[in-house]
């Protein structure tokens, strides 16, 4: 095989791990839009908190202690002990669902029957709240997240291919993981969608708020329901790519990420979260890959955005949404 | 002759009326400076076809969605089964075992047939998430009785043929029924019913009649209807209240109300001076 074809096969595969990570933010996003019809604009800052708070449970730091040391003038930064990894993630669930329960409190309690754009508003809002208040309960310096999965370059890919092509892919071990902890999420997900009381009660309330109501299923629990799972998601999120890049306010960013996604698959189908994150995500590797030379690089900044424009205009209800007729 | 305003009688037709199920007590009802229910007092008899009626705007839908706490009145008391009931949200009174449908039909478009009326099963499944996710004990034996109750259901209503369909493809009438469907797959105590055969063919108005008082000789239930077809009103129901610009102007039997004056003007539109 020509090495031209050779190098496209394996940005390729590596397009497909960076679209598992999109299409995981993107599902944040789809799951609290078809509960509530909110656009959370906070999702990508939801995943750099959650990954935020596990570093700090992890590593034994003192919450909020830049703000205990300025009042008391004490100097403490560490409780002195280490977390394991998983009783830390459990523990930042917790911290997740109780997020939600404060959102909904707090907030979209009071916002029902608004505008879409006022509770897009608020949700901007909760962003740089989030921001700001993860600053200060776990400082802003950039963290170091290993949970213990597997890095580096994947051996076994690395000489089969070799030994098949003349040419070692190079597969990272933690996009490796990434894909497969993804594939068990939305797995998980469906199922409790399909065959639990409280997944039928979501789509319940995703389809039609005023039915739901009247066969018993309560709006809010819904509502604190849905931002748990969008939180855990988010959390998932954060721990792949903070693995990878570290913990700092870029993580944040990754929401950017979504959004040509959601252009290309819809604000409400998950199938199309998940097909538009690989697409996004192949399409922008491969089209860096092919093109990016010949128009000086640093495309991924834009591509993906450019992809999913094309595709509105021609598809505006997404990849799988229903067409839109009006009836007149 | 018993007196059919107090409960507790045998019908002709040899159904057997109970005490009172549900008492509503001077209830008042605002929007604004709109008086949609003006100090209305009326009760429900456990068994019976309760029809409210009244022309357009009468205040009957307002009345329904205080009992199924989609409004709050500002004045008033509603008892059920004897005790008071406090302020509550639609969701907690649907899982006392109130049960309604709209006039505007609510359905979740997106889904089955089926899928719908398992949704009026929600509240009879007490398993964990847990256990639901991997399909164990509780869990099954829940489901499979969930199944079998809206099977029950489907056959009764006659809706086997369109079981997989989704809800958005169905025509008006089959929407009615299937929304009727999902209210008996919860097994309520009350049912609550916004003007069933509104905008129905004559067919489908037999079928549905049918249904209604089926629904009530075979299971027992208690039914509250709004319906605006006097006819139907008089072949159903035990009692009638008659609406009319938020106020009560009639409480009886098809008989009582029918010849009541006030009625008679409300219906001939004669003018509210
Ligand atoms: N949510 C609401 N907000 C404001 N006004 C309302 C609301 N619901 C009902 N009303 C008003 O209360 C009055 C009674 O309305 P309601 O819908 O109860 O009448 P109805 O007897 O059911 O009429 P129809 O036969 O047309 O269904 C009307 O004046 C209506 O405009
Ligand atoms: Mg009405």
């Amino acid at each position: 095989m020509p090495d031209q074809v050779l190098f496209a096969m394996e940005v390729m595969l590596n397009g497909l791990m960076a679209g598992v990570l999109y299409a995981l933010v993107a599902l944040g996003f789809v799951l609290i839009y078809k509960a509530s019809g909110i656009f959370n604009y906070a999702q990508g800052v939801m995943a750099l908190f959650s990954a935020l708070t596990l570093v700090g449970i992890m590593e034994g730091q003192v919450p909020f202690s830049h703000l205990i040391n300025a009042i008391f003038g004490t100097d403490i930064h560490h409780f002195g002990w280490h977390v394991p990894a998983l009783v830390a993630i459990i523990l930042t669930i917790a911290v997740m669902i109780l997020f939600a329960w404060l959102v909904q409190k707090v907030i979209f309690r009071h916002l029902v029957n608004q505008e879409p754009i006022l509770l897009f508003m608020a949700t901007i809002g909760l962003a740089y709240f989030l921001e700001g208040f993860g600053d200060l309960m776990w400082g802003s310096e950039i963290k170091r997240l290993d949970v213990g999965l597997p890095q580096g370059i994947n051996e076994w890919i690395d000489l089969t291919t070799f030994e098949a092509f003349g040419y070692g892919f190079f597969i990272d071990n933690l996009d490796i993981s990434a894909t497969i902890v993804a594939i068990f999420l939305v797995a998980g997900l469906i199922v409790f969608s399909q065959y639990t009381k409280q997944g039928r009660a979501l789509r319940a309330v995703a389809d039609d708020h005023q039915a739901a109501l009247s066969v018993g299923i309560s709006l809010n629990f819904i509502w604190v329901l849905v931002w748990s799972v969008a939180g855990f998601v988010a959390l998932v999120a954060g721990i792949m790519w903070g693995a990878k890049s570290g913990v700092q306010f870029s993580l944040s960013l990754i929401a950017l990420k979504a959004l040509p996604v959601l252009m290309l698959g819809g604000f409400t189908s998950i199938p199309g979260a998940i097909v538009g994150g690989l697409i996004i995500g192949v399409g922008e590797k491969l089209f860096e890959f092919l093109i990016g030379p010949m128009v000086g690089g640093a495309t991924e900044n834009w591509f993906a955005y450019v992809l999913a424009l094309v595709f509105l205009v021609f598809r505006p209800q997404g990849l799988f949404g229903e067409k839109i007729i009006e009836r007149v | 002759m018993n007196d059919m305003s107090q409960g507790n009688y045998t019908t002709a037709d040899g159904r057997k009326i109970g005490n009172t199920l549900m008492e509503m007590k001077n209830i008042t009802l605002r929007f604004g400076g709109v008086v949609a229910i003006k100090d209305i007092s009326f009760d429900i008899h456990e068994g019976e076809i309760r029809a409210i009626i009244g022309p357009n705007g009468a205040g009957k839908s307002s009345m329904l969605n205080v009992v199924s706490g989609f409004y709050h009145p500002q004045e008033g008391e509603v008892w059920f089964r004897g005790e008071k009931r406090p302020p509550m949200k639609p969701y907690e009174v649907a899982r006392l075992g109130i049960a309604r449908t709209f006039q505007n039909i609510a359905l979740f478009e997106g889904m089955s047939v089926l899928d719908n009326i398992m949704t009026g099963r929600l509240n009879h499944m007490k398993s964990s998430m847990f256990s639901q996710m991997l399909w164990k004990g509780k869990a099954e034996r829940e489901e499979v009785e969930n199944r079998e109750v809206v099977e029950k259901v489907i056959d009764f209503l006659e809706i086997q043929a369109i079981r997989k369909t989704p809800v958005g493809r169905l025509p008006y009438g089959l929407k009615k029924r299937v929304e009727l469907a999902r209210a008996l797959a919860a097994e309520p105590k009350l049912l609550l019913l916004d003007e069933p055969m509104a905008g129905m063919n004559v067919e489908e108005k037999e079928d549905m009649s049918r249904f209604i008082l089926d629904v009530n000789d075979e299971f027992g239930t208690t039914i509250a209807l709004i319906e605006h077809d006097m006819g139907v009103v008089m072949d159903l129901s035990d009692r009638v209240v008659v609406m009319d610009y938020g106020k009560k102007i009639g409480d009886g039997t098809p008989d009582e109300v029918r010849n009541n004056q006030d009625v008679i003007d409300a219906y001939l539109g004669v003018s509210h001076d």
